[in-house]
């Protein structure tokens, strides 16, 4: 599906179910506007969340990823979110090797009771995606050949 | 797979600004997908009966929900795709009410990211399987933390229901903060004759194990099947053949040890008992001020006591117990109202705590129910009550209403009257909340009948003058500067979360709030329950509330707790992991990273291989992002469910 055009940016967010997924809840009931770009994908616990997935997410042509879990110590599987920031902090930074910004890429932690918290992450986020702008594509008899080799690392 | 798509208006909730029809409609463009429709309500029984003939219509083998929350529904829809036939996991949500319409007026913007969402539930449930969960046994015992009144009440309706009951104290008694109060509003009735009984009741049931001075230690397991190490703590106190006499306490030279059940107004002995109604009624000696165990020189409690109880060489111990659900009733503490440096920051004597003047007030307490004032022990003739110390203060990071205060002054403006028909009482409040039953008639009789008198505002300062004190304030209703002379100043300190929650909550896994408060299932649908399977919470816990609220929620806990175990066996859940045995290299890693030891090394002809154990996993997948070969696999998030969601949103 195609990103609306001049209005938004592609933005996937990777979120625990029991805190940040449930975060984004209470910031909808309590109404607490947001920008439109992000499109939220639930998993169980940050601690699911392979490296690899946000880095297809990128390759795959997303402007921007967002990794929201519990605050440490707070994990409803006891330690998933302490491998979670382990995994994506070595990912943050090897990013740039990569030749990816990492500002198009960020980890954070927001509980179930934090509404408002998840509003300003999302919006400064947002707003940080599209300060960067839309991400480079990989494009020509490259991509395939690229898009092959992620298949098979995956 | 032949996909049906509802899309729900939920009234206009959804559609005043996701136009659905649309979503519907684009749906049907999506693979696998056979039918579309909008419909207004999905949740309700016609809403679910279309599912239903849909599925049967269409021969439908697979059910997309775009509607709410799966928090809050995917249960009532699983079961509905369940009674048309189809396996309850051929099922996926796709929120585009608290994600979507909630958070956005921009009627496009918002059709397009709906319409996204269902075309990302769409694909996920492409390589949806069937999954059929497992019956597991259940332990029948519950432990309850914390024995306030609600966790008193709890224990009590558990017991009386038949189960097997574990009672956890951190202090040397029940009874909580209510067994420190004189009086209960709005009946002014004695606080600890309603529950003095009930703790003799605890001590005295069957089915009730009381571990006083006791904390938690380590909590493994799941619902159904949980195992807790209780430390009981050192007490240097034979427990079994102390009588609760009391001689030694006559008897303890050091006598300037910090009476924490008075809330420091007076000191007691190193070694005491806290009150009269304490349960269990043991002695316990407190290390730091006892003479023996800090100088090696004394005894005399040793000496005197008849049933030679006292151990100076006792060590804390560890006692595991197996129970299959918790109940979290660790109440509250009082805020550190010290940080306000204009009511004198702890500096004044005569400047207390609502709790400290409750002491005061009650018979058995240090001051044998005579208020003095702690500076000179004189009879104070204007007691000055200020409210809302610690809450509905932004300054002091306490927003939230405690919701109690209100009433307890009004209690203690007429009690002061009572036990000093000469003294004027003033109250400076915010706004009056006196919301339960009888309650506003309670705070209306103290002001006209006790003639307590209210001013409308904050207080700004208060400094001594001479013997007494002057608080300055102002009166909003007046638009006026007030100064009255107290002779003693009552702040009706707020509640915080009880010191401890939350390292109680990261071991029971369950979430907090930025206060430390728990945080509920639900905050309408499930109020005692948590995220966690079979842990519930009951009283201050989950947020300050009055004795009849927390009453209340124990026997709501209670029966949880009950329903719980009113069957055998429990049905396991079926996202769990399962290892691929093909694939799996025995590395061992995801046997390592387990939070829960739910993998095991099997041996199968001759190679090592991992071997999930269903009924211990926990759905986390931890050990499907660390296995290398990609042979763990948790059912229902597997890699491929989770590329499929990536893939749906981003193709170049």
């Amino acid at each position: 599906m195609p990103v609306l055009k001049g209005k938004e940016l592609r933005i996937v967010g990777f979120l625990c179910n029991w805190c940040s997924y449930g975060g984004a809840d209470t910031a909808g009931v309590g109404r607490f506007n947001q920008p439109t770009d992000l499109r939220i994908i639930r998993v169980p616990c940050s601690g699911r969340i392979d490296p690899l997935f946000i880095m297809k997410t990128l390759l795959n042509g997303a402007d921007g990823v967002l990794v929201s879990g519990c605050h440490p110590r707070d994990c409803h599987y006891a330690e998933g979110n302490f491998y979670a920031r382990r995994r994506l902090e070595v990912l943050h930074r090897f990013l740039p090797i990569l030749g990816i910004e990492p500002g198009r890429f960020e980890y954070t932690w927001v509980s179930a009771s934090e509404g408002q918290r998840w509003q300003q992450v999302v919006t400064r986020f947002t707003e940080q995606i599209h300060k960067l702008g839309p991400a480079p594509k990989i494009a020509g008899p490259a991509a395939s050949e690229t898009l092959r080799q992620m298949e098979a690392a995956l | 797979m032949k996909i049906g798509v509802f899309v729900c208006h939920c009234g206009s909730n959804i559609e005043g600004t996701v136009d659905t029809a649309a979503v519907a409609a684009a749906a049907r463009e999506f693979p696998g997908v056979a039918f579309a429709t909008d419909t207004m309500y999905t949740c309700s029984e016609p809403g679910q009966e279309e599912i239903v003939n849909a599925i049967k219509e269409h021969q439908l083998d697979g059910v997309v929900v775009a509607s709410c929350t799966p928090r809050m529904h995917e249960q009532t829809f699983r079961r509905t795709v369940e009674r048309a036939g189809l396996n309850r996991y051929l099922f996926e949500m796709a929120n585009i009410r608290e994600h979507v319409s909630w958070i956005g007026k921009d009627r496009e913007a918002n059709t397009n990211k709906a319409t996204e969402l269902v075309r990302m539930a769409a694909s996920k449930l492409l390589h949806n399987r069937p999954l059929l969960s497992k019956q597991f046994d259940i332990n029948k015992r519950v432990l309850i933390i914390g024995g306030g009144v609600a966790g008193i009440q709890a224990a009590l309706d558990c017991a009386e229901g038949g189960l097997e009951v574990i009672l956890v104290e951190k202090t040397t008694t029940i009874g909580g903060k209510m067994a420190k109060l004189d009086k209960t509003f709005p009946t002014v009735d004695c606080s600890c004759c309603i529950l003095g009984p009930r703790m003799v009741d605890v001590a005295q049931h069957p089915n009730i194990t009381l571990y006083a001075y006791s904390e938690i230690e380590e909590v493994s397991g799941y619902v159904g099947n949980f195992e807790v190490k209780v430390k009981k703590k050192a007490t240097y106190v034979d427990w079994d053949k102390c009588t609760g006499c009391g001689i030694c306490m006559t008897k303890c030279p050091s006598k300037k040890a910090t009476d924490f059940f008075n809330e420091g107004i007076g000191k007691t002995t190193a070694i005491n008992i806290p009150f009269p109604q304490a349960i269990p009624k043991k002695a316990k000696i407190d290390a730091n001020f006892c003479m023996k165990l800090q100088k090696g020189k004394c005894g005399i409690c040793a000496k005197v006591c008849p049933s030679g109880c006292i151990d100076f060489t006792q060590q804390d111990e560890f006692v595991t117990e197996k129970v299959g659900a918790i109940v979290a009733a660790t109440g509250f503490d009082l805020f550190d109202w010290t940080v306000y440096g204009e009511y004198g920051g702890g500096r004044y004597p005569d400047v207390i705590t609502s709790l400290q003047y409750e002491r005061m007030l009650s018979a058995s307490g240090p001051t044998g129910g005579h208020i003095k004032r702690p500076s000179d022990g004189k009879e104070p003739k204007n007691v000055v009550f200020i409210q809302c110390v610690g809450s509905r203060d932004k300054s002091v990071g306490r927003p939230y209403c405690t919701g109690f205060c209100c009433m307890y002054t009004a209690k203690q403006a007429i009690l002061t009257k009572d036990h000093l028909p000469e003294a004027q009482t003033y109250v400076f409040y915010m706004d009056i909340r006196a919301t339960g039953k009888n309650y506003d008639e309670f705070t209306r009789r103290a002001m006209e009948e006790y003639n307590a008198k209210y001013i409308r505002g904050r207080v700004s300062m208060i400094y001594p003058k001479g013997d007494s004190l002057l608080v300055r304030g102002a009166d909003t209703l007046m638009g006026t500067q007030v100064e009255v002379d107290a002779d003693l100043v009552v702040l009706a300190v707020g509640a915080d979360s009880s010191a401890g929650a939350a390292g109680l909550a990261e071991k029971l896994r369950i979430s907090y709030d930025s206060y430390g408060f728990y945080m509920e299932g639900h905050p309408k649908l499930k109020p005692v329950e948590t995220n966690t399977a079979g842990v519930y919470l009951a009283g201050c816990c989950q947020g300050p509330k009055d004795i009849p609220s927390s009453v209340a929620q124990g026997s709501a806990a209670a029966s949880k707790v009950l329903g719980l175990f009113s069957k055998d066996k429990l049905a396991s859940d079926p996202q769990v992991s399962v290892v691929d045995i093909k694939r799996c290299i025995g590395c061992g890693k995801c046997i390592k990273t387990c939070p829960f030891g739910a993998i095991k090394e099997i041996d199968f002809r001759g190679m090592k291989k991992a071997e999930v154990i269903e009924t211990v996993c926990q759905g986390c997948g931890i050990c499907t992002s660390t296995c290398p070969q990609g042979a763990a696999q948790l059912q229902h998030f597997t890699d491929n469910q989770i590329l499929s969601e990536v893939n749906a949103l981003c193709q170049f």
